[in-house]
């Protein structure tokens, strides 16, 4: 019972911060038809800022939002010099459905490579604010802690923002039509190119949050090559693409499926098969299903 | 001449690289053979990319399936070097096909994806299973170059002899293949799915067939690769691997074959070109770690840029167009409409 429990709460921990990980994903998909495969370098790029502001405001809850707010404009910031000129001038041939694979990818080089010459490839820990060891309940020690609580809290209250906005507010109206009709959605005033810079910060904040709370809820340590990141980028891709990767309750469904596969593997079977069960996942899933839980059947055809 | 005569050009080519390694030092010699690992590698991207329109970022994972294949034949029943070859190509062939199977469904970055996802996990099932040696992996040996080549054959020579002949002969067969009707259906499934089907062409199966050709040179690439250092692990084909060899690809341009020699080159040139770069400016450890990978994701960036379609059909196109220019006349009227991303035009 208590290793099923375990189970339940790793997977939960885990999910959320898939769930960031794949909505930046599917955020990106949406307003510019490009998965960003440096989505996960922006993240680690994210939590060294974030490290950075810790060590010099010695406050983690100033340094969080700041580094949120650094995240979106760094993520504004490629997709205004870098993805536009890329659309615009690799639009046909070959090139044009790898174009912005290749690109991205290119980026998660050059940022690793800034990473390391800004801060070396030695470990630097950036500590979690508040308390790791889990809770006591009876006898048992429960998987998560303080940490881990605040983990889930922040995550869910993130999702609960990201969906009024773009439920409620027209700024999420301008959002939602520029994925589903760009043209249209000029024609009726709305500047698209801007709404998808915006897709692009909402993203890289939200991508900027998974970094760190990723790195606080694990060992605290950061390198340039951290495997966390490869995991984050892989995982938050495959979560995004179960739940159809143009819908951001798929997204967070999908994040919560993968989540609790893993955990169970990880717990029953064995922690170094989690990667092929995700790929095994992800394959089976794109065989039977590949518009996703909750994605449309024309978005496959992208 | 390569164009009335391959084979011929072949020969000459082979002939050339002989006399060039009898004069140059081991160093060199080595990375020799990695030029032509690598035109391996890349060349099968390239026909998976620039011929039918797939898009692969776990070539590495592939190239691990044919070494393990040719290494663990070698030790367990210790099979004469050219099988061991033979077997690796066929192995990371069925891989391809199984592979492909599910790719021809998938499309762009679902297909990237995909790759992805299957070259970081296919690394973790060598920890898992004591036969595929965990994380030290296993030793792959092809013994000393044979007596009669004399004695100061040195190994790495006879590295680079493997290499360049396999390099060779896989890119000759290459070009055939590209050339046959194979290649003319791939690339009519590329520029147009539709259009393909339409004229008689089985899309599915054109689709996984050059996924399997491609993923069988990319096991020859990998058992060579594990020959040239004696070792199969998971550490020799890390996730770097598989994005080199996409870079390469694209620095070689993924339409033509005819660039493939310039994106093997620079791979293995530029952690040289970093080094010295790094030494003239004082030599610090943290320029000579992260420079290559800087230069190479910059270059990567810029030729997607700049030269998205590679240098060489670059090349091709600006000699199109300056033959064009001199005698065809524009239309009178150009027209352009523009509505959001889509851009109607009269003009051609």
């Amino acid at each position: 019972m208590s290793q099923f429990l375990d189970m339940f709460l790793i997977g939960i921990s885990a999910a959320s911060i898939y769930a960031l990980m794949a909505i930046s994903m599917v955020l990106v998909w949406r307003s510019t038809r490009v998965v960003n495969f440096a989505q996960a370098g922006m993240a680690l790029l994210s939590a060294y800022l974030g490290y950075e502001l810790v060590s010099r405001t010695g406050n983690f809850w100033i340094a969080l939002p700041l580094a949120m707010i650094l995240g979106a404009a760094f993520s504004a910031f490629i997709e205004f010099f870098l993805m536009r000129t890329l659309l615009k001038h690799s639009n046909q041939g070959a090139i044009a459905a790898i174009a912005p694979i290749i690109a991205t990818l290119g980026l998660l080089g050059v940022i690793r490579a800034v990473i390391g010459f800004i801060w070396g490839h030695a470990d630097v820990q950036l500590e979690a604010p508040l308390s790791t060891v889990g809770y006591k309940v009876g006898d048992t020690i429960l998987f998560i802690g303080p940490m881990g609580l605040f983990v889930i809290v922040f995550v869910v209250t993130l999702l609960i923002i990201v969906t009024i906005v773009f439920q409620k507010t027209n700024i999420g109206l301008a959002l939602r039509a520029s994925a589903y009709a760009p043209e249209i959605a000029q024609l009726s005033g709305i500047r698209v190119s801007g709404i998808r810079t915006l897709g692009w910060a909402i993203a890289g904040a939200a991508g900027a949050a998974a970094g760190i709370l990723q790195t606080v809820n694990g060992t605290g340590a950061l390198t340039p090559e951290s495997l966390e990141f490869s995991l984050l980028l892989v995982f938050g891709f495959i979560a995004a693409v179960i739940g159809g990767l143009e819908s951001l309750p798929g997204a967070v469904l999908g994040s919560l499926v993968l989540g609790l596969v893993l955990a169970f593997v990880q717990i029953y079977i064995s922690g170094t098969l989690v990667f092929i069960v995700a790929f095994l996942l992800l394959l089976t899933l794109l065989i039977i299903r590949p518009q996703g839980f909750l994605g449309s059947k024309a978005g496959r055809r992208a | 001449m390569l164009k009335k005569h391959p084979l011929v050009t072949f020969i000459f080519f082979g002939v050339v690289l002989y006399l060039i390694s009898n004069r140059l030092d081991e160093l060199l010699v080595y990375q020799g053979a990695s030029v032509a690992i690598f035109v391996i590698a890349i060349a099968s991207l390239i026909l998976l990319t620039g011929y039918s329109g797939q898009i692969s970022l776990g070539h590495g994972a592939l190239m691990c399936i044919g070494a393990y294949a040719a290494a663990l034949l070698r030790i367990h029943y210790n099979a004469p070097v050219w099988l061991t070859f033979v077997v690796a190509v066929l192995a990371a062939a069925v891989g391809g096909a199984l592979l492909g199977l599910a790719a021809a469904r998938l499309s762009g970055p679902y297909l990237a994806g995909t790759t992805l996802a299957l070259a970081i996990g296919l690394p973790s099932i060598a920890n898992k299973f004591s036969i595929f040696g965990g994380e030290q992996g296993l030793s792959f040996d092809i013994g000393l170059p044979p007596a009669s080549l004399g004695e100061d054959f040195t190994q790495y020579k006879w590295y680079f002899w493997i290499s360049w002949s396999a390099a060779l002969i896989a890119m000759y067969w290459l070009r055939h293949v590209l050339n046959s009707r194979y290649g003319r259906s791939w690339r009519a499934v590329r520029s147009n799915d539709v259009a393909a089907e339409l004229a008689g062409i089985h899309v599915g199966r054109n689709k996984v067939l050059a996924f399997t050709i491609s993923a069988g040179l990319a096991g020859l690439a990998g058992a060579l690769l594990g020959m040239t250092i004696s070792l199969v692990s998971p550490g020799v084909y890390p996730l770097l691997l598989s994005f080199s060899l996409a870079t390469g690809a694209v620095l070689a341009g993924v339409t033509t074959l005819g660039g493939v020699m310039i994106g093997a080159v620079i791979l293995v040139a530029i952690p040289e070109i970093a080094l010295a770069i790094a030494n003239r400016y004082g030599g610090s450890e943290t320029i000579i770690t992260n420079l290559p990978g800087l230069l190479v994701s910059g270059l990567l960036i810029l030729t997607v840029l700049l030269v998205p379609n590679g240098p060489v059909e670059q090349m091709h196109a600006r000699r199109a167009k300056h033959a064009k220019n001199g005698k065809a006349s524009h239309s009178p009227v150009e027209l352009t409409l523009r509505v959001g991303s889509k851009t109607f035009s009269t003009k051609k």
